[in-house]
């Protein structure tokens, strides 16, 4: 048996609040192979986003394991997980969270910084590539307010990949963007799956965003309410070829 | 994380706020720029105080004859008559101590030129007499050891004497005037000295060797003080005691009697010069105190305020894998650039205004280098000392709020 990207065994996260112990999450398993693209969806207060900061070694949980590519991360303290976020993990969040005043090539480094001998050079080939892979390697110098949404988007996307990682995790990546920005975004996700066989889990609650992605995990009150396999997930690219062209935008 | 990383981490978190990096650097600029230029202002005139008081000869050694016990009446000791050739022998070769030395005696009478004169004071010394006490003659030569030995009717004129026996403005060198009845040819002019802090006019004088005043005038053998230069200011004291020591040999006193002479140092002018000093020195370390304090004051606020900012920012260099080390030493490197940067410019500030303030003003100055060295490390360590707390702070920011912070 190959080994599991994410292993999920009877996780449990508690918080005290006051006398109070909020349960939000309530024993949930599941697995994720390498090359797999899941959504995880639910409504607010679903523990959707108590669960994200735990896959992404932000927190940990209360009771039950978490391995990240074979990596028990309740052995880790908080240097030991930071170096694993930045190994394993490549994080899209929904306000993108570039570094303001700091060109594209420069976000897209960020990453690297924090990863210990890796050349002057090498940085800026990975950065690069990154940045080609998002189509983006035009637009390397310019700064985050001379690019659009979905542009910036894709920065940071670039950055999430520049440190090959295990996982890409998205936090509503797609949230603050308009639905044909969206269907870019998600090509590209879908892209990235296909072509290169990221592992992409993707956080969302828009149901439209879940019909891209090959399986989709439910949550409902801490608590896995279904987990679907979708056998035939839409084409994004294809979405957006059939969207009407309204201006002067083109893939 | 190595360093050149860190580094160029920090280089771009400030090069992202340029406005806010001066607005901190200003409090550092200014404080390092007005310390140079303060101390610089000090030196300088410290150095002139230094220099005035050195033309009066902070030095200079003299053996005067002391009051005594004769007989059980107690006899002024000016008019006591201690001092002969025998001591300045006994004085002589103690180079580590005592450089120069001259006796003096003096007679008070009428210089005479013509139909005009002037009473005035005629000093016979050896010719050291006019490095012990810093005299230099302006125009013409002084006299020689030549003319010790031959006793020679030559002497040197200050400026008073000539001002008013030579009132038309004639050259005085080579003429003749007359000193107690005996023709004194004039062979130099000494270099106005002005008064003296007791209001004595040390121009209002005649030099000449010592065995002429002795000889011709005076008809003594003894000296009525003797004058020496000790090797350095910070000898004086030694010397005395060498002095004091030689004399009491040289006159054959017992244990049980007093000295018949004193010697007397510059002490109080040495005194003056180092509470000058001193005080100058005091003032410019709360000067120094005051912009450290405020410089960092400066940046421990900035930063304070620059992290809660950049809540944001913090979170996402956590979530993609800055340690809490990594964001500490990111902002402490911050602040160590800040006050470091700060620092040079400061360093180039403070000369430009020291410049600035000599060729306006004309104030003396001089940049110690102690200074500029002093205010630097100053600075590196005000960065660390200041920028520590707000740095520990954002690195103890949990990652989840940080990047949930709007």
């Amino acid at each position: 048996m190959s080994k599991k990207a994410l292993e999920i065994k009877e996780l449990k996260r508690e918080f005290k609040m006051g006398s109070e112990t909020v349960r939000a999450l309530k024993g949930i398993t599941f697995d994720v192979e390498p090359g797999e693209f899941v959504t995880i969806m639910g409504s607010s207060g679903s523990g959707k986003t108590t669960l994200l900061n735990i896959l992404g070694c932000l927190d940990k949980p209360t009771i039950g394991d978490y391995f990240l590519d074979g990596v028990d991360i309740k052995k880790l303290n908080r240097d030991e997980l930071a170096q694993l976020r930045n190994h394993k993990i490549g994080f899209v969040f929904q306000s993108y969270n570039l570094l303001a005043r700091t060109s594209a090539l420069e976000n897209v480094e960020l990453p690297l910084l924090y990863n210990k001998g890796i050349s002057v050079s090498e940085r800026r080939e990975r950065a690069m590539h990154a940045l080609e892979a998002v189509k983006l390697e035009n637009r390397f110098d310019h700064m985050p307010n001379q690019l659009s949404g979905g542009q910036q988007q894709r920065v940071a996307i670039a950055r999430a990949l520049v440190n090959e990682p295990i996982m890409i995790l998205a936090d509503e990546a797609t949230g603050n963007l308009d639905s044909r920005t969206s269907y870019e975004i998600m090509a590209l996700m879908q892209e990235l799956n296909a072509t290169q066989g990221k592992t992409i889990v993707f956080v969302t609650h828009e149901p439209d965003i879940a019909a891209f992605s090959g399986r989709t995990i439910q949550l409902r009150d801490g608590i896995i309410q279904k987990d679907t396999k979708n056998e035939n997930p839409r084409s994004a690219k294809e979405m957006l070829a059939a969207l009407p062209v309204t201006d002067d935008y083109k893939i | 994380m190595n360093f050149s990383n860190l580094l160029r981490i920090a280089y771009r978190a400030l090069l992202r706020n340029k406005l806010r990096a001066f607005l901190t650097m200003l409090g550092i600029i200014i404080g390092v720029a007005s310390v140079i230029a303060m101390v610089a202002i000090g030196q300088g005139s410290k150095q002139s105080i230094h220099d005035q008081l050195s033309s009066m000869g902070t030095n200079m050694l003299t053996v005067q004859p002391a009051s005594n016990l004769n007989g059980g009446v107690r006899i002024a000791g000016a008019s006591f008559q201690t001092l002969t050739s025998k001591d300045i022998d006994a004085l002589k070769n103690h180079p580590q101590y005592i450089t120069e030395l001259s006796p003096s005696v003096s007679s008070k009478g009428q210089a005479i030129n013509g139909a005009l004169n002037w009473p005035t004071t005629m000093t016979g010394v050896s010719p050291e007499y006019l490095d012990i006490r810093k005299l230099s003659v302006k125009d013409g030569i002084p006299f020689t050891q030549n003319d010790v030995l031959t006793s020679a009717k030559v002497c040197l004129i200050g400026q008073t004497v000539i001002d008013n026996i030579f009132p038309n403005g004639e050259n005085p060198i080579g003429k003749i005037i007359r000193f107690g009845h005996i023709p004194f040819q004039i062979i130099g002019v000494l270099s106005p000295k002005g008064f003296n802090t007791f209001g004595q006019d040390q121009d209002d004088i005649l030099i000449a060797p010592y065995t002429t005043v002795q000889k011709r005038i005076l008809a003594t053998i003894y000296y009525s003080n003797i004058y020496a230069s000790a090797a350095s200011e910070d000898v004086t004291d030694l010397a005395v005691t060498e002095m004091t020591n030689k004399l009491r040999a040289s006159h054959r006193l017992r244990d049980s009697e007093d000295n018949d002479f004193t010697v007397r140092t510059q002490q109080e002018l040495i005194a003056t010069l180092s509470s000058t000093s001193g005080l100058l020195t005091v003032l410019l370390t709360v000067v120094a105190g005051i912009s450290l304090v405020i410089g960092g004051i400066g940046i421990m606020n900035i930063m304070y305020v620059s992290v809660t900012e950049r809540t944001k920012e913090i979170g996402l260099r956590m979530s993609i894998g800055a340690r809490g080390k990594d964001i500490l030493l990111q902002f402490l490197m911050e602040a160590i650039l800040i006050s470091i940067t700060g620092g040079v410019i400061g360093v180039l500030l403070g000369f430009l205004s020291t410049q600035i303030v000599t060729m306006t003003l004309g104030w003396p100055t001089i940049i110690s280098q102690s200074s500029v060295v002093l205010s630097f490390v100053v600075c590196a360590v005000t960065g660390i000392f200041f920028g520590y707390y707000p740095a520990q702070k954002a690195s103890r920011l949990d990652p989840i709020e940080a990047l949930r912070y709007e």
